[in-house]
């Protein structure tokens, strides 16, 4: 809470980045005392890192100092302090905190919690929900995700049309921060070997595509940040991140498919297997792939996005400074 | 009172996220505010769904007392497309820039009349 006051009082931008970052650690950690392993792991991928990161990339290109306000907040003080009181008002009626027969606990958890090692066999009773009982809506989340990688291809690239500049652009880092470089290729392999696992281990622990994915993009973009854009474009070229993230959804909505030509309902794995639980087993893993792939495409689509706008920015920036030497 | 600590405490950074956003003049900084509302209604999710005594819902024997899985599920995926449309809003602040050259509220508009 002291953070998030902090980030109203800072005007530096790089340093409201910062405490963002932080606060994003600190709730993660919250979240495991809340017994939301799942939401933790993602909160520390996404809000720890992977925000912070786009935060910074954006301030580069648009700087970093914050103007004063002119005007004097007040009204903004007295809608605040007024939505304030009525949610004060509000929360008398709502019941007390980790009360066990809290109504929210007796509505469909009870059965999820009791009956989905018998119908999805899976001890992570997250994952059931997210893929299995609850498989329409992820997918509409991923869906989502997906347009909004689209979406900021659509903004962004519209103007990167000069590519020969780019090589030149490079080095910038390269030659610098040589421990960095060196940790960073040691703990590469381990990072996309650790994203593998949280992938594929999912159903017994936490973990799962959304997670996965994240950690996933975050190594890919560490490496892109030391090696420069067009190293890491040799193996993710921007049609095969895009192809993976298309792939991705297709992969998810086939699922759905197969189970209709099956002849269960969309999204019921029972009809995909033999017996039920292996059904659910086939369906959730590979729906968990298909999340797994968008979700880490889109997130490499969004970073590189911003990075090649970034460095052909620093380019043209250098270009002007030659010519008015 | 100290029933609803954990609603006190989401309401407050709640309300700092909208203040951020209805004070501030910078766009990015608007950014970070709705980051910060965001994020305070995943802690009321969260906080709701946890149980006294309870333990993480991946079912181990001898345990009988899980915390409520269904808001997990929802958090969960509500957090990567928070950060997948935060990244929108991000390249949208890019775009002004390069259009305005600048991301403040106050001279946005006044460059427009």
């Amino acid at each position: 809470m002291a953070v998030a006051i902090a980030i109203v009082r800072t005007r530096d931008l790089f340093a409201v980045t910062m405490l963002l970052s932080i606060y994003g650690l600190l709730s993660a950690s919250f979240f495991v005392t809340l017994d939301a392993v799942d939401v933790a792991f993602t909160e520390a991928a996404v809000g720890a890192g992977i925000s912070g990161l786009l935060m910074l990339v954006a301030i580069s290109m648009t700087g970093r100092k914050e103007a004063k306000p002119k005007r004097k907040p007040f009204i903004a003080l007295l809608v605040v302090s007024l939505t304030a009181g009525l949610l004060f008002y509000g929360i008398s009626d709502t019941p007390d905190f980790a009360l066990a027969d809290a109504p929210i606990h007796n509505h469909v958890a009870p059965r999820y919690i009791q009956d989905s090692m018998a119908e999805i066999g899976i001890p992570n009773i997250v994952t059931s929900v997210l893929a299995s009982y609850r498989a329409f809506d992820t997918f509409g989340e991923v869906v989502v995700i997906f347009t909004a990688g689209m979406g900021v291809i659509a903004l962004l690239s519209a103007s990167s049309e000069n590519t020969q500049s780019k090589k030149a652009a490079e080095n910038t880092l390269d030659q610098q921060h040589l421990v960095i470089r060196v940790v960073t290729k040691i703990l590469f392999p381990f990072i996309l070997l650790f994203a593998l696992y949280v992938q594929f281990h999912g159903d017994f622990g936490p973990g799962g595509g959304f997670q996965a994915g994240v950690i996933f993009a975050a190594a890919v973009i560490l490496y892109t940040m030391l090696f420069g854009l067009s190293k890491a474009t040799k193996v993710f070229s921007q049609s095969l991140v895009q192809f993976v993230a298309a792939a991705g959804v297709l992969l998810y909505a086939s699922v759905g498919i197969a189970t209709l030509l099956l002849g269960g309902r969309f999204f019921d794995y029972n009809a995909l297997a033999q017996t039920p639980v292996a059904g659910q087993h086939i369906g959730i893993l590979v729906i968990e792939l298909g999340v797994g792939c968008t979700v880490a495409a889109v997130m490499m689509i969004i970073f590189f996005s911003f990075h090649e706008l970034a460095e052909q920015e620093r380019q043209a920036n250098k270009d002007k400074n030659r010519e008015s030497l | 009172m100290m029933g609803h600590f954990n609603s006190a405490v989401v309401i407050i950074l709640m309300m700092v996220g909208l203040y951020i956003v209805i004070a501030q003049g910078n766009l990015i900084k608007k950014l970070v505010g709705l980051t910060l509302f965001q994020t305070s209604v995943f802690i009321f999710y969260i906080s709701m769904a946890n149980v006294e005594g309870g333990t993480a819902p991946i079912l181990a024997q001898g345990i009988t007392l899980y915390s409520n899985p269904l808001p997990h599920a929802l958090i969960l995926t509500a957090i990567v497309v928070g950060i997948a449309t935060t990244a929108v809003g991000l390249s949208l602040v890019v775009r002004i820039k390069a259009a305005y050259g600048c991301i403040e509220e106050d001279e946005i508009e006044a460059s427009e009349n």
